[in-house]
Order: C-alpha cells, then sequence, then structure tokens
C-alpha cells in the first residue's frame, strides 16, 4: 500500500541531514496533537516549533553500516527494544546483527502519537507506532535506494535492496556507504509499505536484543549511573501521607562517615553521602519531628466499611439501559454480590532512584521513567527552566508497571529538589521500605452488584455500584478521563463490558471517594478490579442458573467473536469438560482490555486450606503479534503478576501509616507458587491491541472460579491470603 | 582499609566494617552489575558467591569476607557452571526487564554446581529466595534445566 504519511495518525515525516554524519530520520506531530500540562509554556506556534531539539531522529545509519533504533518509549520488560526495531528492519531490509537501540530523549518529536505526551502505558506501543516506526524504515530505504541510483546512473526502479545492501544486477552498495548521500536529497512525499505476505521479520519470534547485556550484569539501569562528583541521597518521607517536616536534629546524621550534608525538601529531609550504606546510616540517626496532619486517623479497614455504606446507594451513572429497578422486581431469581480488592503497590524490582546534575543553563536527568513528558516539564517549573533545557536520558527500567509514570513525576521531582537544595549532583535513592510506604498505590475498590436471572437462568437486570478513588482526579489527564463525574479508568471493564450488552436493564454507577492515599494505575488499572468483579459474577450466575460456566459465557457472548475466539481456544487447549487429576479443579474466565482480549483456564487444587495453581492456559486476541515470543512472554509475566498479587498481595492502613515494609509482608509472587504456563495465539487480521497488561484481569477471577469448583467456597475479598484455612 | 578479593583481584576499600558487600560493590568498587532490592535479604536481587556459596550481599558485611573469595555476575562467564546457565538463559530468552537476573543467574550457578541434574522441586528450594517482579519463573525453570542438560 502507499501511506499519505500526513494522513495516518497526522504524522509529518522529514529526514534531517545529522551533523555527525549518516541519515537521520524524524517525525514531527503537529502541535494540535500536543497536550498541555499546567504551568507548562503555551503552545508554540507552528514555525516555532519547526525549530525542534536534535537530534531530533527516529533512526540512525552510520557510515560504519550500524543502525540506530531511537525509541520514542522505554523499555521495561516488555521487549520494545526489540519490537520496534523490528518494525523498522523489515521496512529497511536491514542486516537485523547491525541493530543497535538507544532510548530517545525528551523532546516533542517523541510524543505518543495517541496519547499527546512522551509516556510508555497503556499497553499502547506496538499499536501506537506500528505505521510510524515501518514508514521510517520505508522512508530510509526509499532515500539510500535514490542515492544509490544517483551514484550508479540507474533507475531506482532496477534496484533492490536485501540485508543491508542496495543491490544492481552483480553490484552491492552498503547503506553506510550511501547514508551520508541519501541524507542530502530531497524526502519522498509518500512510501509503499510492504504487504504482509511479504514480511520477512514482523510476525516472526525474534530473540531480544537486550538479552546479552541483562545476563552477564553490563545493562544500565538507572540505578547503576555513576559519575565522578555525584552524591547519593535518601530522603526521610513523612510517615503519613500528607505530613509535614515540624522540625529536625542532623547532628547524629553527620556524624555517620560519608554524610555530607542534611537539607529539606518539600517531601521531607534528604540526607547526602558518598554512597548509599553512608546515606541510609545517615537517615537512621535522622532526628525528625513530624506534623503529621489530617490523614493520622487513616485506618482501610474503616474505609471499607465507609465504602459498604456509599455502596447500599447509587452513585453518579457510568452505564444504563432499560429499567433496572423494575426488571429486578420482577427477576425469577436474584444474585447478590460484593467483591473486595485492596490497595497494592506496584513494587518493581529496581527501587526508585534518580540521578540530578544541575548546570549553569540546564539539568541534566538520568532515571528510568515511564513519562518522560511531564517529567520534563515538572524538572524545568522547579528549576525556572524551559522543558528543553532539561534533558532527560532514559535508563533501562527494573520494572515499571505504572509506577514510573507519575503525573505528579514524584520521583523526578524530589531528585531535582535534592540536587537543587544540596548545591550539588545527585542520585536520590528509594529504600524498598520507600517503596512499599510510599503511595501511587492501585486504589481499594469495593463492587456491589445486584443481578435479577430469567426463568432460563439468563441476566435480564444487572444492577452494579462502584467505590473507589479515582486515579485521573487533579492530574493532567482529568479532562480527557473524566465525564459528569466518572473517572473512565475507575469502571472501565463493567461499565464497557459486553456482558452487559446482552442485558436489556442495567445500571452501573460510581462513587468516587476523595482520600487522601496517593494511588495510580497499576498494570491494567481499572480492568485490574472490574476483571475480578465481572469475571467472578459471571460465575456466580452460572452456578445459579445450573449451568456449565463456559457454556453460560458463550451464550452471553454471542456476538462478540474475539471474546469468543479467545475463550473458545483455551477452553479447547486446557481440554475443558474432560477429567483432573484428583483434586484438581479448572475455573475459567475471559476479559477484553487495551483492546485485547484474553482468557484463561486456571487449574487448582486446595489442600487443607492451601492453595496451589498448577496451570494457566492462556489464549489471547491481540490482532497481528509483531514478535510471538515477546507476547508469549506477556502472557507468562501478566500470569505471574496477577496470581501473585491475588494470592497475597495488600498494602493496609492503620493510625495513618502503611503497614506492609517490605517483601517479607507485602508479598509477592515466588518461584515455588508459579504454575506452569501455556500461552496460545488467535491467528488474528483484527485491530491490533496491546499485550503487556491484558492477561492480568482474568487471572484472580480464573484462580478463585477454580477454587469455588474445587470447594464451594467463594472468594469475593482479595488477597485470598488464609481465607480457605 | 580492608582489602577484599574480588572476582581473582586484590582490591583495598576504605570501607566501614560493618558496609554490606553490595555497597561495597557497587558504591567503592563500580560494580554494578549485582543489585539492590530490598536490603534485607527478601529478593535475592544482590545474589554473590562467597568461595562458591550463594550469599546475599546486601546483609552481608564485607568483614565476612576478608580472606574469601567474592565472585559477581561480571565475572561467573569463567566458571564452566556460569558460562552454561548464561547459555541456556541466552537461548530460552529468559529475562525481561533484566534487573533481578544478575541474582538469578548467580543462584542458579550455585544451584547447578552443587546439584547436577535438579528436579523442579530442587529449583523450587533453590530459587525461591529470588524474587522477579517481570515473572520470568517458567523460563528461569526451563533455562536450569537447559542448562543442566547441556553440562551433562
Amino acid at each position: 500500500m502507499t501511506a499519505p504519511l500526513n494522513i495516518s495518525r497526522r504524522t509529518f515525516i522529514k529526514a534531517t541531514a545529522l551533523v555527525v554524519g549518516g541519515l537521520v530520520i524524524a517525525f514531527n506531530i503537529p502541535n494540535a496533537k500536543r497536550f498541555l500540562l499546567p504551568g507548562a509554556a503555551p503552545e508554540k506556534s507552528g514555525a516555532d516549533a519547526a525549530k525542534l531539539p536534535a537530534p531530533n531522529a527516529f533512526l540512525r545509519i552510520g557510515t560504519d553500516n550500524t543502525i540506530t533504533a531511537m525509541l520514542a518509549h522505554s523499555e521495561m520488560g516488555q521487549s520494545i527494544w526489540t519490537t520496534l526495531p523490528m518494525l523498522i528492519a523489515e521496512e529497511l531490509d536491514a542486516d537485523w546483527s547491525k541493530i543497535k537501540v538507544e532510548h530517545a530523549k525528551a523532546a516533542p518529536e517523541y510524543i505518543h502519537t495517541a496519547y499527546g505526551i512522551q509516556i510508555t502505558g497503556g499497553s499502547s506501543t506496538t499499536w501506537s507506532e506500528f505505521d510510524r516506526y515501518r514508514q521510517a524504515g520505508a522512508l530510509t530505504r526509499a532515500l539510500l535506494v535514490a542515492a544509490a541510483a544517483a551514484e550508479l546512473g540507474v533507475p531506482a526502479d532496477s534496484l533492490r535492496t536485501e540485508n543491508g545492501f542496495v543491490i544492481s544486477g552483480d553490484k552491492k552498495i552498503s547503506y553506510g556507504e550511501l547514508a551520508e548521500a541519501a541524507a542530502k536529497l530531497e524526502t519522498p512525499k509518500a512510501v509503499t509499505l510492504k504487504q504482509p505476505q511479504d514480511w520477512k521479520i514482523i510476525g516472526k519470534a525474534t530473540k531480544r536484543l537486550d538479552g546479552p547485556e541483562k545476563i552477564n550484569g553490563t545493562a544500565v539501569f538507572g540505578q547503576d549511573i555513576h559519575f565522578d562528583g555525584l552524591r547519593t541521597a535518601m530522603v526521610a518521607h513523612a510517615p503519613v501521607f500528607g505530613g509535614k517536616v515540624k522540625s529536625f536534629d542532623a547532628s547524629a546524621a553527620k556524624k555517620v562517615k560519608g554524610v555530607e550534608n542534611v537539607v529539606q525538601v518539600p517531601t521531607g529531609v534528604a540526607v547526602i553521602a558518598n554512597n548509599y550504606w553512608s546515606a541510609k546510616q545517615g537517615r537512621d540517626a535522622l532526628k525528625v519531628e513530624w506534623d503529621l496532619g489530617a490523614n493520622a486517623g487513616l485506618d482501610s479497614a474503616k474505609m471499607l466499611e465507609e465504602y459498604r455504606g456509599m455502596a447500599a446507594k447509587e452513585g453518579l451513572p457510568a452505564a444504563k439501559a432499560g429499567d433496572t429497578g423494575a426488571a429486578l422486581s420482577k427477576a425469577a431469581k436474584m444474585v447478590e454480590a460484593e467483591y473486595v480488592l485492596p490497595y497494592l503497590a506496584h513494587s518493581p524490582m529496581e527501587p526508585l532512584n534518580c540521578a540530578v546534575k544541575i548546570g549553569a543553563d540546564g539539568c541534566e536527568i538520568w532515571t528510568g521513567t515511564q513519562m518522560q513528558g511531564t517529567d520534563q516539564q515538572a524538572a524545568a517549573k522547579i528549576l525556572g527552566l524551559k522543558p528543553e533545557q532539561v534533558q532527560i536520558h532514559t535508563m533501562f527500567l527494573g520494572g515499571g508497571f505504572g509506577r514510573r509514570a507519575n503525573p505528579a513525576a514524584d520521583f523526578v521531582s524530589e531528585a531535582v529538589q535534592v540536587a537543587k537544595a544540596a548545591g550539588v549532583p545527585v542520585k536520590t535513592v528509594w529504600s524498598r521500605e520507600d517503596d512499599v510506604k510510599g503511595g501511587y498505590y492501585r486504589p481499594m475498590f469495593l463492587h456491589k452488584a445486584k443481578v435479577g436471572l430469567d426463568a432460563d437462568g439468563m441476566p435480564v437486570a444487572w444492577e452494579h455500584v462502584e467505590v473507589g478513588q479515582s486515579i485521573m482526579l487533579g492530574t493532567p489527564f482529568e479532562a480527557f478521563q473524566i465525564k459528569d463525574g466518572v473517572d473512565a479508568t475507575s469502571v472501565e471493564g463493567v461499565a464497557d463490558s459486553a456482558y452487559l450488552k446482552s442485558v436489556p436493564n442495567h445500571h452501573v454507577s460510581l462513587h468516587t471517594v476523595k482520600a487522601s492515599i496517593p494511588v495510580l494505575w497499576w498494570r491494567s488499572v481499572g480492568h485490574s478490579h472490574s476483571g475480578f468483579a465481572m469475571e467472578s459474577l459471571i460465575d456466580e450466575l452460572a452456578h445459579a442458573a445450573g449451568k456449565d460456566p463456559l457454556e453460560y459465557r458463550r451464550a452471553l457472548l454471542k456476538g462478540h467473536p474475539r471474546h469468543l475466539a479467545a475463550l473458545n481456544l483455551a477452553a479447547e487447549k486446557a481440554d475443558w469438560g474432560k477429567p483432573l487429576a484428583k483434586g484438581v479443579f479448572r475455573g475459567i474466565a475471559v476479559h477484553e482490555s487495551f483492546g485485547s482480549f484474553v482468557a484463561h483456564v486456571a487449574e487448582v487444587s486446595v489442600n487443607k486450606g492451601a492453595v496451589k495453581v498448577h496451570r494457566v492456559v492462556c489464549a489471547i486476541d491481540c490482532g497481528l503479534s509483531v514478535n510471538p515470543d515477546s507476547l508469549k512472554a506477556q502472557m507468562e509475566s501478566s500470569i505471574s503478576f496477577g496470581l501473585g498479587a491475588a494470592l497475597q498481595s495488600e498494602i493496609t492502613f492503620k493510625d495513618g501509616m502503611v503497614q506492609q515494609s517490605n517483601f517479607h509482608d507485602y508479598k509477592v509472587m515466588r518461584m515455588a507458587d508459579m504454575p506452569k504456563v501455556e500461552v496460545h495465539i488467535v491467528p488474528s487480521t483484527e485491530k491490533m491491541g496491546g499485550v503487556g497488561e491484558p492477561a492480568v484481569p482474568p487471572v484472580a477471577p480464573a484462580v478463585t472460579n477454580a477454587i469455588f469448583a474445587a470447594t464451594g467456597k467463594r472468594i469475593r475479598t482479595l488477597p485470598i491470603g488464609n481465607q480457605l484455612a | 582499609m580492608i582489602t577484599l578479593n574480588i572476582n581473582g583481584k586484590e582490591e583495598k576499600l576504605d570501607a566501614p566494617e560493618d558496609m554490606p558487600i553490595l555497597w561495597a560493590l557497587r558504591d567503592i568498587v563500580h560494580l554494578t552489575g549485582t543489585k539492590f532490592g530490598c536490603g534485607m535479604a527478601q529478593c535475592g536481587a544482590c545474589t554473590v558467591h562467597l568461595d562458591g556459596q550463594p550469599i546475599r550481599s546486601c546483609v552481608t558485611p564485607i568483614a565476612a569476607a576478608v580472606g574469601k573469595k567474592i565472585t559477581t555476575i561480571e565475572d561467573i562467564q569463567n566458571d564452566k557452571v556460569g558460562q552454561a546457565v548464561q547459555a541456556a538463559w541466552q537461548e530460552v530468552d529468559v529475562v525481561q526487564c533484566g534487573y533481578c537476573q544478575s541474582g538469578q543467574i548467580m543462584a542458579a550457578t550455585a544451584l547447578l554446581t552443587t546439584n547436577k541434574n535438579p528436579t523442579d522441586a530442587d529449583i523450587d528450594a533453590a530459587m525461591s529466595g529470588n524474587i522477579c517482579r517481570c515473572g520470568t519463573y517458567p523460563r528461569i525453570r526451563a533455562a536450569i534445566h537447559e542448562a543442566a542438560s547441556k553440562l551433562a
């Protein structure tokens, strides 16, 4: 196909000569797509916007034949370090062994094609970049071919490309040799992309490009940044959210060998030392008197009781059809249930950290971030700089799961404040305890549902009330995500559920709780609770109707072929309905999120109250799979993440304080609990969806539905913990 | 001054005796392949070998390593088992974010050094102290079996 480049996602492409030689391809996003944060510089005019920071590039060909792909998104385990270069290499006919990868800087040309800010999230990287990175490859190839045609004095259409060379009969010219000449040529107005049947790389299982350096210890994460003069800082945070420093005594801290300075910052008191151990000991020795503020009485158990009270009444409407009240009163059978999900910490393996060096006319930041856009603007605001004076070096992220994409730019802002107050380059390092207690949790949610069934056991009336904190409230995303008081991410997976489309009378409403606990998107966002509520409830309805849970879902999902494709594939591969080993039982769940459809069948036994998940069979329809092996890895990853949380994880509050502190009491998945995982991909040419998150929501209900099959006990509160003991 | 033997090299360190090996490696010698994850021997990201035994370097003071040999991820390719483990990790394409993998590889190398053909239960016992939030556990298991078969 010939893609008119200014139509697809309204992307402009231009080629720019790079000062160091070679060829650079850049894309400029029109200003209309830009997303402005409060306090940011006003929107620039088109003329100003053309002066983009250098090197504004997605792809660089060196005269040594290396091809460097610049990632607009952050590698945090999801393998875009490999997937995005695959898109370039496919169209470029590149030599895969010559591919190198870099994180791009924070700059307007790397703004997300759909979200309008530089961000990695929403399981969106591959689908949102599918056109842009292929076009970069195709455009570069066209320029190299044109340069070769000029050099050889032959028509461009007589040339072909293969494995990093332009070929004319028995002559071959490498891309590296052509790069400088190609950089001087005028950019084509359009490029022809390959037809899927001609793909050699897209759709093929491809090994990770970042594998070797992550196996031999040379991969550089934010935590590993070191340069002469860089100090380590640890900040003492208030034990209660919103608490303030009343006074502090740094005399003992300053006696610790290696401690150089102690400074107050807006988030607490920072101890600056020449190594972590000294900073930690200094912080332990620091005496701070806190004004705990209004949240000193915070208690999550009491909050849950308040949530229950609120759920007794209708909230703000999120979805409605028919007359639910009247239909409920006429129903042949009624099912009522309440589901409760706790606060959860992301707890990426790499504790949060951020290195900052403030210079005379700018600032450099080294960190693993999912959201360079807001981080850059927050740092600029603190320092009185323009955003382009703040250079962000994105390092490998030791896990993100949403925690490193914070609209409040919390860990970056704090590091900038410390560096500013201390007057030296500083790397702030959070301890694991700082991370577990530091907020920005998946919010606690309560779902209360009342469903009326007809004489055949099918739902005819569905009343659903949710209670929980809003993630988007008070963020720059509020205007887009909150409509008529309802945060779309609070009710996603319920209000837009495929099941409700077959229920003639339904009413979904939301009570948004204004609590002071910082909350954030946690891998799969609202679906992380709605998937559990909906798929548990459907299972309860099937049981009440006396029907097989798979057949019941099939009946309700008629007209939803992608749900059915995933559901049927998982059921078939798991031998649904066939006997299992003694004591082992199956549960099933299917959920749509982030444009993809995932079903799991879990095989579970319960022995003296202990739950053992033996195997999870997963099927996904995400449309095209660019790298089937990294897709499979994301399914394994999501099953581990979702199952670990379902089995054991929760953050609770008492007397204003978080009661957990480290991995001994904030428990996560470990090897011994990990089931066998089998992944099956639905062959699909449907619209591309994401793969990083959509397999998380159906894990917990597949397991608790299996627990119900095994024991007759319905788990309605997560984590499962010792509820079966 | 304390002298430590790190990856076969004698290193003189001006550091307090109670400093954990982890921070001596990372902040003084600048060998950053060994990772900080929890600081209380709960996650295994900091696993190194002390005279061939896997230890959690975040809670082991440098005083305990005097006169012993510390081996880190940076040197494990010089060990026959370590090399096989790294090759298997690459073959199975284990890593995701990669942050815990130095510790996983050090733990797996220690396991295969003492147990040539570990069962799944042996792997559970030896590897459950190493957390991976990305959930690479199925591939770690497969890679350990793969390395065992290559070493056999």
